[in-house]
């Protein structure tokens, strides 16, 4: 048959008329322009900073005159990498630190991620008693911040070793905690695992609850003995879950600051992240910039071994469960035993710490915990120049209050910046579908998680510390601290982003605009109140998350910027233990609260989106 | 009442190619249907007209307006347009009452209360859901849903209507009561009107105009009377109608001045002026237009029954000879028995020819 067929002739690119087709063609397609706005938004929040502290690691800086007078400034150096590397000090710069964050990583991740999927197990298919209460209990870790534990650690261990007063353990057993007890190693292994258990958990319960109805379906099929199945269904099912958890859990357990620092720093255990914090206070921020360097090429290399191990296209797969009928696996004789033992862990890890700092914020003079001794003075009392260097009561404390609004300021500005990125790039993602822009902002998006946060910190002290372009120097600002939360978190809204949106049917918004919607009422009317149920769970985590925030921001926080976790942290060091028990009780108090009531509120179960960080 | 007119059409999905090359005309307050088979380019089509895709290349005018030509930089976005559009999937905001489905537009547009709610009102009881306008889509039927959005339409009052396949997700009672609604709802508008389908029953009885495509290319433009009676090509002759077109392959021979069509043990009389270039033809048929006899007659070609299938009105006939095998269509319902024997007879006047090599009707 013959028809007539179009010839395809492209008009020069070039000329007026084309350009002016283009322009228009750009104009109704508000996804690639969100798409570009976003995509150089991110480029100059993530990629320009990395570059600006690769270029300040190679190049001679003012405060290097300090060890070498005759260097000019901008100049091409090796002095920084050498210092690190090869230099005298390298032994405490560089190595010393680099095996006691590999030693921890391992560590912690094995009994963290080994723990955590234990309980998963017990948990989702096994008949133990009280599901519903444990499950929503061993989570809870994740809203506290990390380094609770390791204050309650220090409350109970104390020795005398660096001054100051001794902890419960000798005031109570008359003898001194031996060092290794105290700090260093072995306390921080111990309360690092004690609270990243929680993200094993949350991605293996996750995934062992969706694996299951899978597996009978081909179960049945196949007929398959229940050997066969494990080995060959549940287990590489299992897989990518598995292999999240452990990068998960190490990549966060290299950038993690307070632990770390409240056991480590006082017998001068160093790990990498506070020897950067370290360097940074000591004026080397060149050093610093090359050890943030090196941490995130481990992060990348880490990310790397396990997408190849279990296939790219795995590596990042979330499960999210869903509520399949299961067969339970019968306990036996061992169903109140493993119910007490679960009981008994969620006590030591949850309910104890807070019962410990609880009483340590009630204490009159550090170090005696005897009842009579018990006063509200650090909650309620006025200034008293006896107490705390005169320090006043949690509620007359006008440090706290401060620090306490700017918490509560971060962690919505955070949360709600993020819910609106999030659908930003969610939107130009999803309907940019198939483009290289899209492909780009879904990368670009993802970047931040392979920073370890405290390398984040370092880079954007180095970004920020001076004007860039039209923004000031933010330096010592709140705004500093929004947008790097911001940027930490946009991995994960992102995701929720593109989630949300994916949910969307493309013809609601064609038919709004076949109507003569505009793009912003359409937004207004349209997307942003069908998404909003999507991105609730994701802006609540990303609050959750940042008011218990300390390693990615504890380089930037400064008194005019402090926050509820940086005042904890400083209180600590000035050995006002009685203030920090009650300001960290404060915060947990507040976060989980501020969760329960946001869960109330949507309805739903705002803990349910965690399984997707 | 205004016009619309494509043409040189192009659309392409990188290197996949939609629709080929369409050149179409819609005239003021015309019902066009485009009908083809799956994948043929009808929802891409449409979707160029509202300008939710860009073509590659061509010229599309609504009424006397170009809203899209590459060469002379005009590019308008649907916004700007002034289209209804229906999608097959309805489309409704399931977040919005159908109150607020209907008027969003309208408040968008910035009218005064009053006519809101004069338009809303005038399209509720148009389509009769008066009684559901507080509800939310979730918790209407499925033709309950339909007609929330043909009453969008309405009080939209677009100059142009465009329909994606809008009753496929009826059933076929409720199919065919919306068709009948659909087909006065384009007489109360006034608005020209493209209708999208790959079922040929809605195509014949709502359109004035029928297009049928297929593989991007358009097959034949015509009325329903002309794309059924007089297929311009083999394609169209097989696509449309119910039961299947009868083809028969066969030679042209000349029998004492007359000419004749001999297929097998089949012959029957055919205009002389057909002359095929090669030696063969293809012969189409209508199942309806073959005459039935249960008892012989005088040069009637005997055939016998291999199976009987009554649908109420009608029932369809299967019957064969050793060389050749037919389908039929007779009024009423028939009891017969597979293996009876029957005696038919081809209503000349309403045979179509095809040219085997080109697929084109040697007619026209
Ligand atoms: N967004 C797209 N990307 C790539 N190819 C597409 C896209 N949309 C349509 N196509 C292709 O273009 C061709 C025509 O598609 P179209 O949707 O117009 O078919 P249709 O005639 O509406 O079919 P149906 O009756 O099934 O709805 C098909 O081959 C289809 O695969
Ligand atoms: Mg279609």
């Amino acid at each position: 048959m013959s028809f007539p067929q179009t010839e395809l002739k492209k008009p020069p690119v070039f000329s007026g008329r084309n350009l002016y087709y283009h322009f228009y063609r750009i104009r109704t397609k508000p996804e690639l322009i969100l798409g570009v706005l976003c995509l150089s938004v991110l480029a100059v929040l993530v990629m320009v900073p990395l570059f600006e502290i690769i270029y300040d690691a190679l190049t001679f800086q003012e405060y290097d005159k300090a060890y070498q007078k005759d260097g000019v400034v901008g100049e091409f150096t090796w002095l920084h990498l050498k210092r690190v590397f090869t230099g005298p000090l390298s032994n405490a710069l560089f190595f010393k630190p680099l095996m006691n964050s590999l030693a921890i990583g391992a560590f912690v991740t094995f009994f963290g991620v080994s723990i955590g999927s234990g309980l998963a197990w017990l948990l989702v298919r096994t008949n133990i008693r009280f599901k519903g209460v444990f499950g929503s209990l061993v989570v809870i870790p994740y809203m506290m911040p990390s380094w609770v534990l390791a204050l309650a650690w220090l409350s109970v261990f104390k020795n005398d070793r660096i001054g100051g007063s001794e902890g419960m353990f000798t005031y109570m057993f008359g003898i001194q905690p031996p060092d290794w007890m105290s700090y260093g190693f072995v306390p921080i292994v111990i309360c690092l695992t004690m609270h990243y258990y929680a993200y094993g958990y949350l991605l293996m319960s996750g995934a062992l609850a969706t694996v299951d109805s899978e597996l009978e379906e081909a179960g049945a099929i196949c007929g398959m003995n229940r050997r066969q199945r494990l080995w060959r269904i549940t287990l590489p099912l299992l897989m990518p879950a598995l292999g999240s958890a452990v990068v998960l859990t190490f990549i966060r357990i290299l950038g993690t600051f307070g632990t770390p620092a409240l056991l480590g720093l006082p017998v001068r255990f160093f790990t990498f992240s506070t020897q950067i914090y370290a360097s940074i206070n000591a004026r080397n921020s060149g050093d610093a910039y090359v050890l943030a360097l090196v941490l995130i090429f481990m992060a990348i290399t880490f990310i790397w071994i396990n997408s190849r191990v279990i296939g790219i296209r795995k590596s990042f797969v979330t499960l999210t469960g869903k509520g399949f009928r299961q067969r339970e696996i019968e306990l036996g004789v061992w169903r109140w035993p493993a119910t007490i033992g679960v009981a008994v862990f969620i006590v030591c890890i949850v309910i104890l710490p807070m019962l410990i700092l609880l009483w340590e914020s009630l204490i009159i003079t550090p170090g005696s915990y005897t009842l009579e001794g018990l006063t509200t003075h650090f909650w309620f009392g006025e200034s008293d120049p006896n107490l705390a260097y005169g320090e006043p009561g949690v509620i007359h404390s006008t440090g706290i209050m401060t620090a306490l609004w700017n918490t509560i300021q971060l962690g919505v500005s955070a949360a709600v910046l993020n819910g609106m990125f999030g659908l930003m790039i969610g939107y130009a993602a999803v309907r940019g579908r198939g483009t290289l822009l899209a492909k780009w902002l879904e990368g670009i998006a993802f970047a931040p998680y392979i920073f370890p946060s405290i390398a984040l910190g370092a880079i954007y002290i180095g970004m920020f510390s001076t004007p860039f372009g039209p923004m000031p120097a933010l330096y010592d600002t709140f705004a500093i601290l929004v947008l790097i939360t911001v940027v930490k978190n946009l991995p994960f809204t992102s995701r929720t982003g593109i989630a949300a949106m994916l949910q969307i049917d493309k013809s609601l918004e064609e038919t709004a605009r076949v109507q003569g919607i505009g793009w912003f009422r359409r937004m207004a009317k349209i997307i942003i109140p069908m998404s909003t149920s999507g991105l609730i769970s994701g802006m609540l985590l990303t609050f959750i998350t940042t008011m218990r925030e300390l390693s990615l921001i504890i380089l930037l926080l400064s008194p005019s910027n402090m926050v509820l976790s940086g005042l904890i942290f400083s209180y600590n060091e000035q050995d006002m233990s009685q203030h920090s028990g009650a300001v960290t009780l404060l915060l947990v108090v507040i976060i989980v609260s501020i969760n329960f009531l946001v869960q109330f509120l949507s309805g739903g179960k705002g803990l349910s989106g965690l399984k997707n960080s | 009442m205004e016009k619309i007119e494509l043409t040189g059409m192009r659309k392409s999905y990188g290197k996949e190619v939609a629709v080929r090359h369409l050149d179409l005309t819609i005239e003021p307050g015309a019902f066009l249907t485009i009908l083809g088979p799956s994948g043929c380019g009808k929802t891409t089509t449409l979707r160029v007209i509202a300008g939710l895709e860009e073509p590659d290349t061509g010229i599309i005018q609504l009424g006397d307006k170009i809203v899209f030509s590459r060469d002379d930089g005009i590019i308008v976005p649907p916004e700007h347009r002034n289209l209804g559009l229906i999608f097959q999937s309805y489309a409704l905001w399931p977040h919005m009452t159908v109150e607020r489905n209907i008027t969003l537009a309208l408040k968008e547009q910035k009218l005064s209360a009053s006519e809101i709610e004069q338009r809303l009102e005038n399209a509720l009881e148009m389509v009769q859901l008066d009684a559901y306008r507080y509800r939310y889509p979730s918790e209407l039927s499925g033709g309950q849903q339909q007609r929330v959005a043909v009453a969008r339409l309405i009080a939209l009052r677009s100059r142009f209507l465009l329909m994606d396949e809008p009753l496929s997700n009826l059933d076929a009672k409720l199919r065919t009561e919306m068709r009948t609604e659909l087909k006065h709802l384009h007489r109360d508008l006034e608005a020209t009107t493209v209708y999208v389908t790959h079922d040929q029953i809605e195509a014949l009885t709502l359109s004035d105009i029928v297009v049928v495509m297929n593989e991007g290319l358009v097959m034949q433009h015509g009325t329903p009377y002309d794309i059924y009676h007089h297929p311009s090509n083999l394609f169209v002759a097989e696509f449309i109608g119910d039961p299947r077109m009868n083809t028969f392959t066969g030679t042209p021979k000349n029998d004492g001045g007359q000419a004749m069509f001999e297929c097998g043990d089949l012959s029957f009389a055919m205009p002389g002026d057909l002359q095929p270039k090669t030696g063969n033809l293809i012969a189409t048929i209508r199942p309806e237009n073959i005459n039935v006899s249960k008892t012989e007659r005088e040069g009637w070609l005997k055939v016998a029954l291999e199976s009987v299938q009554p649908t109420g009105a009608s029932t369809i006939l299967q019957a064969c000879t050793e060389h050749i095998s037919m389908t039929l269509l007779q009024p009423g319902f028939i009891q017969m028995d597979v293996g009876d024997f029957l005696w038919i007879d081809v209503d000349t006047s309403t045979v179509n020819f095809f040219d085997p090599d080109t697929e084109q009707n040697l007619k026209s």
